[in-house]
């Protein structure tokens, strides 16, 4: 597509680690001009009429190519998507030009009440045929192609009649969407779900993934103090989600992936430094034959 | 019988809304079984994101009466009136309000107003961008057409009235400035602007309440005036004009149509 704004920086997204943006670092990248490949925002905050976040936003755009993250749009849900919210969302693609567009296999939304989660589904038929009609609304609307992104679990259902990993291909096929890998949310659910989590990357369809996430987990207990990892966002990669990763990559070669870091936020140069030893692992994966297929979306 | 997505979500919804309600059935640990502990990580989810979004709208409001009690406020405020839109900018509409209803805060008289500065500056914040007019651009018009100008104001602009120092409490709260006696008798309308990229905060002159009260209802600077002079003995038209002018406050003026000739 041809950028529409002169001054923006290709809406390419490189197979490079880029970095959640948030305010409390704008100042710094706008001052120190990073070396990072890229940066995400998540939709929902940019949704103001004005203001410094799109002036801030708007200038970070001009030097850096961009990806759209959205976390309200309640994709899993038995109810209606909210068009208003698809409009907002449409517009910021027009007005950003990102090179990537992505949403969460969850809910978040029932009868109007924004519970400002990504709650679980039980994954069947219902499931497969809701989500996938969601997705084509989203597709049709914004014009573009988006990616779905694996989520974070602390239960099942006993409605649930397939696995993840083919719930998420079985809508991919349907919609024609990508996969958005987020490996700490693949470590996250298989200890909470007792999956081996190795063996879900190796499962996991790597030729339809566009993007990684990687971030950090809060430790705690279940009902029978059992380990319950919380999706927390709060540190750096742990060291377990860190080998999934290198894992993940051998596989779907160099994919374009994100840190991301949105509580107890650091410093930038902390965050720098976490991007970098993300990179590190990233930059040392061979280039197996999928990496064509995963970087053309 | 398994259930629908919409009976499974609707089950959820209510468990997430009312911690009075247990765990939906059919919500199973990796065991099938009840898992309790599993599901209230997205209840304690729901309300600190809600509550997080809270204490980031309203900074002040969160020092004041410290993080243990903002806490336990926005929880109820998040249980009784959750956000209706994905976009959270716009949520905590109504918490001054609630803070003004709320009890264990009746002892801080002046929080409501606070709170409302706060809500007003964030929206200021997130407003549509609007060019001000500055002096000279005013200096056009003829001063015999000006009481007939109708001005349009910034659409960040917000009046918030207050019989206590609001602005003085809520600058001691959010700056690291050193806390100083404050009266606490006399009273701060704020007037809350931002006409480029900064948010200003201005004391509004006696009068000037009602004053920009009219000019934003679209009455001519003419009545204006004498709105404002009927509010307070004190007003002073040429340095509320000045004041809005300095603030950034137009964007734009016409003089009001003659009237039709019939």
């Amino acid at each position: 597509m041809l950028s529409q704004n002169p001054d923006f920086h290709s809406s390419r997204i490189p197979s490079r680690v880029g970095v959640g943006l948030k305010p409390e670092h704008y100042k710094a990248i706008l001052g120190e001009s990073p070396d990072v490949g890229w940066f995400e925002v998540h939709a929902e905050n940019y949704m103001g009429a004005g203001g410094p976040p799109h002036r801030y936003l708007t200038a970070i755009r001009e030097r850096y190519p961009l990806s759209l993250h959205g976390v309200g749009l309640s994709i899993g849900a038995a109810h209606p998507l909210d068009r208003d919210h698809l409009l907002r969302l449409k517009a910021l693609n027009e007005r950003y030009e990102p090179g990537l567009f992505s949403e969460h296999l969850a809910w978040s939304t029932h009868d109007s009440v924004f519970f400002n989660d990504l709650l679980p589904i039980p994954y069947d038929e219902e499931s497969a045929r809701r989500v996938s009609d969601h997705i084509d609304e989203v597709q049709d609307t914004v014009g573009r192609r988006m990616l779905l992104e694996n989520p974070s679990t602390y239960v099942a259902f006993v409605e649930s009649t397939i696995g993840e990993i083919e719930f998420l291909t079985e809508v991919a096929k349907r919609t024609g969407c990508g996969l958005l890998l987020d490996v700490n949310n693949v470590h996250v659910s298989c200890t909470n779900q007792h999956w081996n989590a190795t063996d879900y990357i190796s499962r996991f369809p790597v030729e339809l993934v566009g993007e990684i996430h990687m971030a950090g987990y809060a430790p705690e207990e279940d009902d029978h103090g059992d380990p319950l990892l919380i999706d927390a966002h709060d540190r750096p990669a742990d060291p377990a989600v860190i080998a999934l990763y290198a894992h993940a990559v051998s596989r779907a070669g160099p994919v374009p992936t994100l840190v991301e870091w949105d509580n107890d936020l650091p410093d930038w140069p902390t965050l720098f430094e976490e991007a970098r030893r993300v990179e590190a692992v990233l930059l040392g994966a061979d280039t197996p034959e999928e990496a064509d297929v995963a970087l053309a979306v | 019988m398994l259930r629908s997505l919409s009976d499974v979500q609707a089950d959820f919804a209510a468990a997430l809304r009312d911690p009075a309600i247990p765990p939906p059935a059919g919500v199973v640990g990796p065991d099938g079984g009840p898992a309790p502990r599993r599901f209230a990580v997205y209840r304690n989810n729901v309300l600190v994101a809600l509550g997080n979004a809270l204490a980031g709208a309203f900074p002040a409001v969160g020092r004041i009466v410290g993080e243990e009690f903002f806490r336990a406020m926005a929880r109820n405020y998040v249980l009784e009136t959750p956000p209706t839109s994905p976009v959270l900018l716009d949520y905590g509409v109504t918490f001054p309000d609630f803070i003004a209803g709320f009890e264990p805060a009746a002892s801080l008289p002046y929080l409501p107003d606070v709170a409302r500065l706060e809500r007003a500056w964030r929206e200021a914040y997130h407003a549509a961008d609007a060019k001000p007019l500055g002096a000279a651009d005013l200096a056009g018009i003829p001063p015999e057409d000006l009481p007939d100008a109708v001005f349009s104001l910034h659409p960040s602009l917000r009046i918030v009235p207050s019989r206590f120092p609001i602005i003085t409490i809520w600058r001691m709260n959010v700056s690291d400035v050193p806390p100083s006696p404050v009266d606490f008798a006399v009273g701060e309308d704020a007037l809350i602007v931002r006409p480029d990229a900064e948010v200003e905060v201005r004391v509004v002159p006696p009068g000037g309440v009602a004053f920009v009260d009219a000019l934003a209802a679209g009455e001519t600077l003419g009545s204006a005036a004498v709105i404002g002079e009927a509010s307070d003995s004190r007003f002073d038209l040429s340095g509320n004009i000045a004041g809005l002018i300095s603030a950034g406050a137009f964007v734009d003026f016409r003089r009001q149509p003659e009237p039709a000739p019939w």
